[in-house]
């Protein structure tokens, strides 16, 4: 009797998993597994050392977390990368969700599906210490309007920039984060703009005077950044993976993770 | 010692001898015509005169002056020496007229406004004058040819050298381009011609030097070359084209 | 005269050609046709066509697209005249028979060996980025600068090795006799081979001015917010691909009439010369 008790409570455990698998069942690309796409590479806080299956950064313990609520166990996840344009180009996908800071947008949402965001992010204004020195910077609209701007083409932090600070010069736009700190160290541009968690990965790793000169607060955006997984337009699984994502939200798991993986942001000063 | 003098003129390409100890000396105001079949180094012979080819051992002499010592900057004696060749070789990209002021325009530097008289008068003598504004290939053969001799004209040389200069035309075409030989006979020039027309050599040449293997077997007047030729050599070769 | 008046010979072929023109006609618009029905029958079609194929996007974003194209067609503009001054420079360079100016030869060796053996992109990478970052204060550290820079470095050593092959073309008789002319060697390049060398590679330098106005995109990588770029931000906030075709058509409204120019060009050139 002693010997059976373990493997009772574990088929109790697995009771409601089991009973919620049945929402993703016969909706994943391959039976029995969730197929996750990540960015190619994948970046820090987001996925620590390019190594989703660890489940280490906000976004893979996200991943392992919605799994788990839809009753996907840990060897169950599997991993793919797709880049930005292969994640909205059409036909066949190869993965069932695809999860790279992808800001959820009406347009975007008209070519493919989006889930519940699953994090709702500040944008911050990354800068070196060398351009706020010779430039006197302090985190005003006024003394932002006259720098040099640059952004990550992909991203909707160019019309999130020409909404709040609107420059005076038309910015400069690059294809990816390390492009915008290449142009940054080269000198060719001022400042750029970052959901507020890249800007503090950049901000530490990539930049050697790296400094994170204020950020917006999700009030004075119009529509704040929130990042949610994104689905094949008509997903089948789009139920499924919107209740995993509301439960985690109101059970504080995903606020948990958020303080887990991403820095307290308090300490960057708010512009007005 | 003559205008041109060649002194023991030795020339191997590679490994290969192609002129192998010619002695050669071109009086002023004469006409030499070098025959001999092809490959005996005729063409070499003009080329080394005009110091488009090094040459190993010798010397050639210009006015007395040694001009084959190495190191010797050519343009200044090839100024001095026209050479007209087989193929032509104006230059496609300029009018008739363009192609026989060039070399005065850029070595004596004077205008084309300048040499529009001189170079139509030159036109003009050798019955030119409507071909001036054509291109090349707006030319026949012997028209063309007749340019290419007023191109090395145009530098008034004091020698002018022909290297078969009527082998590529047609037939009906030769007679025109040795009427302008003739004519610069007249005049005086100074010519040194290889060439297979032996009627040509035979009515006009002062002297005649035939060519074999590199070496002058036979030289004289034409009409002891042809008509009593002393090497058996020569009078195979002429058995041979005549 | 009767223009009924034609031989047997005219006859036939005027049928001929009758039937040729026929024959063409009828298998252009058999393909026109199996792509207009078939295509749209494809599964994906529908998904296809609203991702590449947004009437409304199109007209949308045409306008901010060709404004985006001038900054293109600007760039190649002051581009061009450099990379054919350079690429002369380094075929005359690269042909040098001098040997005190040997050293200038093996330099024009080693740029044209090195700059068209790199991909276009990766040069405009390490020069636009990498220049800069030595510390040039602006504006000499602009992206504009040192991405011109780049392309005119790449398709300068295009452009000097087939002004190179078109200066070996020119057979060396042409030499000889400006030579035997007196001419020096300065005035023989400049004056008989390079007029005739440049003119036989119009075709070769042509398509590398249209492959040029291409590669004026890779820009885009270092920051300038040119068509190809502005076309990805539309494609970034629309999700959809409908730009990159307005930015294609854009492109082709160009380079396709400049490459008919080119022919008729040259077209004209061999009729003036026969």
């Amino acid at each position: 009797m002693n010997r059976l008790l373990p493997v009772a409570l574990a088929c109790l455990a697995a009771g409601p998993a089991l009973a919620q698998n049945d929402c993703a069942a016969g909706h994943t690309i391959s039976e029995g597994t969730l197929t996750i796409a990540t960015g190619n590479p994948a970046y820090s806080p987001w996925v620590l050392n390019d190594d989703p299956a660890s489940g280490e950064g906000f976004e893979a313990a996200v991943a392992y977390a919605v799994a788990a609520e839809m009753g996907f166990a840990p060897d169950q996840v599997s991993w793919v990368r797709t880049s930005f344009d292969q994640a909205i180009q059409p036909g066949a996908k190869d993965f069932d969700l695809n999860m790279q800071q992808f800001s959820i947008t009406p347009e975007r949402d008209r070519m493919v599906d989006f889930s519940e965001p699953y994090y709702s992010s500040a944008m911050a204004v990354l800068t070196r210490a060398s351009v706020v020195e010779a430039e006197d910077l302090s985190p005003d609209l006024d003394s932002l309007k006259g720098l040099l701007w640059g952004a990550d083409a992909n991203t909707t932090a160019l019309p999130v920039l020409m909404a709040l600070i609107s420059p005076e010069r038309d910015p400069r736009l690059y294809g990816d984060n390390t492009d915008v700190t290449a142009a940054m160290k080269a000198g060719q541009i001022d400042a750029a703009l970052f959901d507020l968690p890249t800007a503090l990965y950049l901000a530490a790793v990539a930049l050697d005077d790296g400094v994170i000169l204020g950020q917006f607060p999700s009030e004075r955006s119009e529509n704040p950044d929130r990042f949610g997984m994104l689905m094949p337009e008509g997903s089948a699984l789009k139920p499924c993976v919107d209740a995993a994502i509301t439960t985690l939200r109101e059970n504080g798991t995903l606020a948990e993770l958020e303080v887990k993986w991403l820095q307290d942001a308090t300490g960057v000063p708010v512009i007005d | 010692m003559g205008l041109l003098d060649l002194q023991g003129v030795t020339k191997s390409f590679g490994d290969t001898p192609v002129i192998r100890g010619i002695d050669l000396a071109i009086d002023e105001g004469s006409l030499t015509c070098l025959i001999g079949a092809s490959g005996s180094g005729k063409s070499t012979l003009l080329r080394i005169m005009n110091l488009l080819e090094p040459i190993d051992e010798g010397a050639v002499l210009l006015d007395g002056q040694d001009i084959s010592q190495p190191g010797l900057d050519p343009q200044p004696i090839r100024q001095r020496i026209g050479i007209v060749f087989q193929s032509y070789n104006l230059f496609p990209h300029m009018t008739a007229a363009e192609n026989v002021m060039l070399a005065p325009r850029r070595i004596k530097h004077l205008s084309r406004a300048e040499l529009q008289a001189p170079v139509t008068a030159l036109f003009d003598r050798f019955g030119l004058t409507d071909r001036m504004d054509r291109y090349p290939d707006q030319l026949s053969g012997g028209q063309q040819q007749r340019v290419a001799i007023l191109r090395a004209l145009a530098m008034q040389p004091q020698i002018m050298l022909f290297d078969e200069i009527t082998s590529a035309l047609d037939p009906e075409l030769v007679g025109e381009v040795l009427d302008v030989l003739r004519q610069l006979r007249d005049d005086g020039m100074t010519m040194v011609l290889a060439t297979h027309e032996m009627g040509f050599a035979r009515a006009l040449a002062d002297r005649v030097c035939f060519l074999d293997q590199g070496r002058i077997a036979e030289e004289g007047r034409p009409a002891q070359v042809f008509g009593n030729p002393r090497h058996e050599r020569t009078r195979a070769f002429l058995h041979r084209v005549l | 005269m009767r223009h009924t008046s034609q031989t047997r010979r005219e006859i036939f072929e005027t049928r001929q050609r009758r039937r040729a023109n026929l024959l063409a006609a009828g298998s252009t618009a058999a393909v026109l046709l199996a792509l207009v029905l078939l295509v749209p029958r494809a599964p994906g079609w529908d998904a296809v066509q609203r991702a590449f194929f947004d009437g409304q996007i199109f007209l949308d974003t045409l306008p901010g697209l060709a404004r985006a194209f001038v900054l293109d067609v600007a760039i190649f503009a002051w581009c061009a005249p450099l990379i054919a001054l350079l690429g002369l420079a380094a075929a005359i360079a690269r042909g040098i028979r001098r040997p005190a100016l040997t050293p200038l030869r093996l330099a024009a060796i080693a740029y044209i060996d090195i700059f068209r053996g790199l991909p276009v992109i990766l040069v405009i990478y390490l020069v636009g980025f990498g220049i800069p970052g030595l510390g040039l204060p602006r504006p000499w550290n602009s992206p504009y600068l040192w991405g011109s820079v780049a392309l005119v470095l790449v398709y300068s050593a295009y452009v000097a090795e087939v002004i190179r092959s078109g200066i070996e073309s020119i057979h060396e008789c042409q030499r000889a006799a400006a030579l035997s002319l007196g001419l020096s060697e300065a005035h023989v390049m400049r004056d008989v081979i390079l007029p005739q060398a440049v003119r036989r590679v119009v075709p070769a330098n042509m398509n590398l001015l249209i492959a040029l106005q291409k590669d004026v995109a890779l820009l885009s990588f270092i920051g300038p917010v040119e068509i190809f770029r502005q076309a990805g931000v539309y494609k970034s906030l629309l999700a959809n691909f409908t730009p990159y075709v307005g930015a294609a058509l854009i492109f082709l409204a160009v380079t396709i009439p400049a490459t008919r120019y080119a022919d008729h060009l040259l077209a004209r050139q061999q009729r003036a010369r026969s």
